[in-house]
Formats: structure tokens, sequence, C-alpha cells
């Protein structure tokens, strides 16, 4: 465990009276995908903001790269390395692929004040990096954003935050809007920025989109961690009936399918 | 073709371009198209369209600026007062007004930022607020309302100089849109304008220090409808409180008939221009005709609610799949 990009060790988070999470301990690695599951409201949102610096814990302690740590902020936490991508948030459906990849860090030429965004690196770049993505539909960094699938915006954020240097990525439901093959461009996405050594923390309620991909597992359930295995120590079931708190899902699933 | 249509300034060239086309054809041999009546629309389009430009950036950026109407009148006012009854020289009176418009922008600005209340009621509240405070302070120091100017013979030249029939107000519009373009379409500011207007979080997650770009914006706007007061006044040779009234529901309406979504996030300078080019040919156009200058209003409204209907076909037709 000696390359543990972060680790949280025995961490609380209350907000007044209310135990949002309690004694959670977990390690990203690099290079690793790190499935966080749970139901609705079992503190994958209070985790999140805890790891992108957004929260402190109220107990416990964060190591980020064999150091501990304290962010002072979300700024501080992505100024480190740490990206977070969310669900929803991320692209600017009508400004173009490559505006929108290079947005905050416009690549500029000239001097001021007869400066000017250097479009046509910025569009080649974006293009580049969504080509090495595994996104060959997006050929024109001019296309505009808005005319891309849930899927592609997903990877263009996601490949924003590793060209600028992401050592962990932070995926809040990536998935979870998309249909199958949407699905599958991220996940295609997400093992390709695992092999380029990058630590994920895939947040997810889909058993199947976390068995297709993680290495390690962490079932969360009202703000504890339940149970923490590796690939292939379990089943989907298990980890469905898991994710429930314990009731049998298969059985609903089998009385639903009898309503039918 | 389509490529061509997806861009937010086509539908107002082609606007621009019709009606041009239409006054030419239906006025022949009244001089509408010759040099004295091209500089008669310019003129008439030059001062809006130097409002219009930072109101357009505003809204791109997804907010309102009603307030420039009475900046105008306060500033043409400013001006008034220090030359007239203070007998201050013409230069540093000029400096203050721009000065008043800028503080007028930033108070717009921060009061937006802070309380996160919608622009268009805050800039309306401020409207009422300048005009009201400046006929009230002119009352107090002068008695008066509206005053007289003596401008310097410098400051005569910048602001009310003529070629022909020409005004150099002109050459200022064109300055404030060579800005605005450079701005919007080639600077990393013009990046963030349109992020901010197209998706707040997102711009701020990347980033984008989105209130500074709203705060600036306005304060541009304050200080662009401060500089129409002074060419105003100075070209009038007095100042009035009311000046500029009229900006307050033509700037937006230029900006929008010129391709600027409502709702923010898209739109270009040069689609601008030609908003309030079409503005200008329009009102001016209707002299050449011997019609009832009334035709105006119904004309600009008329346009404006084709141009937002076409403007919202555009934003899909931009973001259908190609």
């Amino acid at each position: 465990m000696s390359n543990t990009l972060m680790e949280l060790r025995n961490v609380d988070k209350f907000f007044g009276s209310t135990k949002a999470l309690r004694d959670v301990s977990m390690a990203v690695q690099p290079g690793k995908i790190l499935c966080l599951l749970g139901d609705n409201g079992a503190g994958k949102s209070t985790l999140i903001k805890v790891l992108s610096g957004y929260h402190q814990p109220t107990r416990g302690k964060i190591w980020f790269e064999g150091q501990e740590t304290r962010f002072s902020g979300p700024r501080e936490a992505r100024q480190r390395g740490i990206a977070t991508v969310h669900q929803n948030v991320g692209s600017i459906p009508l400004m173009s692929v490559g505006r929108n990849f290079f947005l905050g860090a416009e690549p500029v030429r000239g001097r001021w004040p007869f400066h000017s965004i250097d479009t046509q690196k910025a569009n080649a770049i974006a293009v580049e990096q969504m080509q090495k993505f595994g996104l060959t539909r997006v050929t024109d960094g001019d296309q505009l954003v808005g005319t891309m699938s849930g899927g592609e915006r997903q990877v263009l954020a996601i490949g924003r935050a590793m060209y600028f240097g992401a050592k962990m990525l932070i995926l809040d439901e990536p998935t979870s809007a998309l249909g199958v093959k949407e699905a599958s461009i991220v996940l295609k996405m997400m093992r390709i920025a695992r092999r380029n050594g990058a630590g994920i923390v895939f947040i997810t309620h889909n058993a199947r989109h976390a068995m297709s991909v993680g290495d390690d597992f962490c079932v969360l359930i009202q703000g504890e961690v339940a149970a923490r295995f590796k690939r292939d120590e379990k089943s989907r079931e298990d980890v469905l009936n898991l994710m429930a708190g314990g009731e049998d899902m298969t059985e609903l699933e089998d009385d639903l399918e009898q309503i039918d | 073709m389509t490529h061509l249509l997806r861009r937010p300034e086509t539908g107002a060239f082609a606007a621009f371009l019709l009606t041009y086309l239409f006054f030419a054809l239906a006025t022949p041999g009244t001089g509408f198209v010759s040099l004295n009546g091209t500089a008669g629309w310019l003129n008439l389009a030059a001062e809006l369209g130097i409002v219009a430009i930072p109101v357009g950036l505003l809204m791109i950026s997804g907010e309102f600026d009603l307030s420039i109407g009475s900046t105008v009148g306060a500033a043409s006012m400013i001006l008034a007062l220090g030359t007239n009854q203070f007998g201050a020289p013409t230069w540093p009176m000029i400096g203050l007004a721009l000065l008043a418009g800028a503080v007028i922008g930033l108070a717009n600005g921060l009061a937006v930022v802070k309380t996160k209340l919608p622009s268009f009621i805050v800039t309306l509240a401020t409207n009422f607020i300048v005009i009201g405070a400046t006929m009230g302070l002119s009352r107090l120091i002068a008695n008066v309302t509206s005053s007289s100017i003596f401008a310097s013979d410098s400051a005569k030249l910048a602001f009310a100089s003529r070629l022909g029939q020409a005004n150099i107000s002109i050459l200022w519009w064109a300055l404030v849109a060579y800005i605005g373009y450079r701005v919007l379409a080639k600077s990393s500011f013009g990046n963030w304008i349109y992020a901010t207007g197209g998706n707040e979080d997102a711009a701020r997650a990347a980033g984008v220090p989105v209130e500074r770009v709203k705060i600036m914006l306005f304060v541009a706007t304050g200080v662009c409808a401060a500089l129409v007061g002074i060419l105003q006044g100075i070209q009038w040779n007095s100042g009035n409180a009311t000046y500029g009234m009229g900006y307050v529901f033509q700037a937006p309406i230029v900006v929008v008939i010129g391709g600027v979504l409502l709702t923010g996030g898209y739109g270009s300078v040069v689609g601008i221009v030609f908003g309030t080019a079409l503005f200008g040919v329009i009102s001016s156009g209707i002299f050449y005709t011997g019609w009832n200058t009334d035709w105006i209003q119904l004309f600009l409204g008329l346009l404006l609610a084709v141009a937002v209907l076409a403007n919202n076909y555009v934003r899909r037709l931009a973001l259908t799949a190609r």
C-alpha cells in the first residue's frame, strides 16, 4: 500500500446531530477503479464532497500521496490533482468541443490586446484527446457539444480532467442517466484512464456497471461501510443484496417477474 | 448552407439586407441610398449601437441591464452642470461622467451577484434610482433638470465632429464594435462570457470567475452608456436627465434581432451590429417613404417577434447532430 493515492482513515462527518458518515475507511490506488456502491441516501454524496475537498471530516484523517492532508476547499483539491466529474454538470451545450475542452485554460497566441484564443490548437488537442479515449465519431473541434450524446459529453469531461493532469478522478454517477450503448462508451473510457495510471473513484448504484470495470468495491449503507471486497470475490446478486441493506433483492426481482 | 444557418448573425444579416432593399426599391430617387441617406441611417444606429454591444455581451452572459437609459441622462447632466454651473474644464468632467457610468455599472453588478436576484428587476430599480437622483440633485444644485453644455473645442472635435452628414458617433460605434468583437470572439474572457450564460455551474466548476465576468460586463455597459450621454450632450450642447430613455428597450430589442438568445450563451457582435443597423434603416427609411413614423414601432415589434422565433429555431438547428 506504499503508493496509495488517497486514503481515508476512520472518517466521520456530522451535520449537527445527523451522522452522514461514520467510521469510513477506504483507499484509492493509482491505476485502479474503486467502486463506491450505495442506494440513495447512503452517504455517497457526502463522501464525494469529503474526497473532493468540499467538506472537511468531523473526525478521522485523510492521507493524500503519503501525506496527512486537510484540504482548504475544492480549489486546493483540484490543484493537487483531484478532479470531480458530475453527472450533469460539466459541459456547455452551445459551445464548441474545443472551447469547452479548454474552458478556463484557453491557449492564446499573440500579444495583449491583440491576443486571441488559438482555436486551431484547442480544437486539434481536444479532438486528439477524445480520439485517444475511444471517441472516433468526434472529428471536428468546432462541433457544438450540444450535438453530442450524454456518453460523449462524459468522455469529454473525463478526457479534459485527464489532460489537465488529474491524478484522481471522482466520477459521480457517470453512467446512470445513459442508455446501454452510451454507458459502455464511458466504461471503456474509464478503463483507458485506468491504464494511464489514474486512480478512479466510480460512484454508482448500478451493480452491473460496477462489476464490469471495478477492481475494489466498497458498499455504503446509512453512512457506514457495510462491505469491502475485491473483484471476483462476490457475485452480482450478493452485491445487489448488500446495497439493499441485506434484503433479498433476487427474491424481490422474482416477485416482480411473477406480476408480469 | 446549414453551416451558415447555424451562425447567430445570419438571420440579422438577411433581415437587414431585405429591409434595406425594400426601402431602396420603395423610395426611388429620394436619396435613401445616397451618401447622405446612408449617413442618416448610420447616425440613427450609431449611438444605440454603442450601448447595444455591451448590453448584448451582458445578455450572452445571461444578464439584463435596463439602467442604461438613466445612465445616459446622468452622464449628460454631469457634463452640463460641471461645465455650466461650476465652470469646470471639459475633459475632467468627461472623465467624471465616464466614472459615474462605471460606478452605476459596478453597483448593478455587485447587487446582481450578491443578491442573486434577477438582473431584470435590479437594473429596473437602478434605472429609476439614477434618473430620480439625477433630477433631484440637478434641482438642488441648479434648480433645473436640463442645462447647457460648454464643451472645449478639442472635446467637440472628439465627440461632435461631422463629415458631411455623418456624425463622429459612427466611428465610436465602430470602435466599440471592434473591441466587443475582439473580446467576445477572440479572447479567453469571451469564452468565459459564453460559458457563464451557457451553463453557470459548469463554468464555475471549470474555474471561470463568473461573478467577475458579470460585474465587468455591467461596468462596461455603464461606461458605454455614459459615452453615449457625452456624445449626445456635446452634439446637442445640452444635458438632460431624460436623455436615453428610449434605449432601455431599444437596446435589448436590437440585440435579440441580432441573434442573441434571451436565455444567454449564444450570439455574436456581428449579429448585434446588423440588428442595430436594421433599426437605423427602418427608422430612417420610413421618412423617405413619406409614411407616418408611427409605423416604426409596429415594424420593430413584428421584427422582434419574428427574431425571437427565428433564434429559437437556429438554436435547435445548432444543437441537432449532423
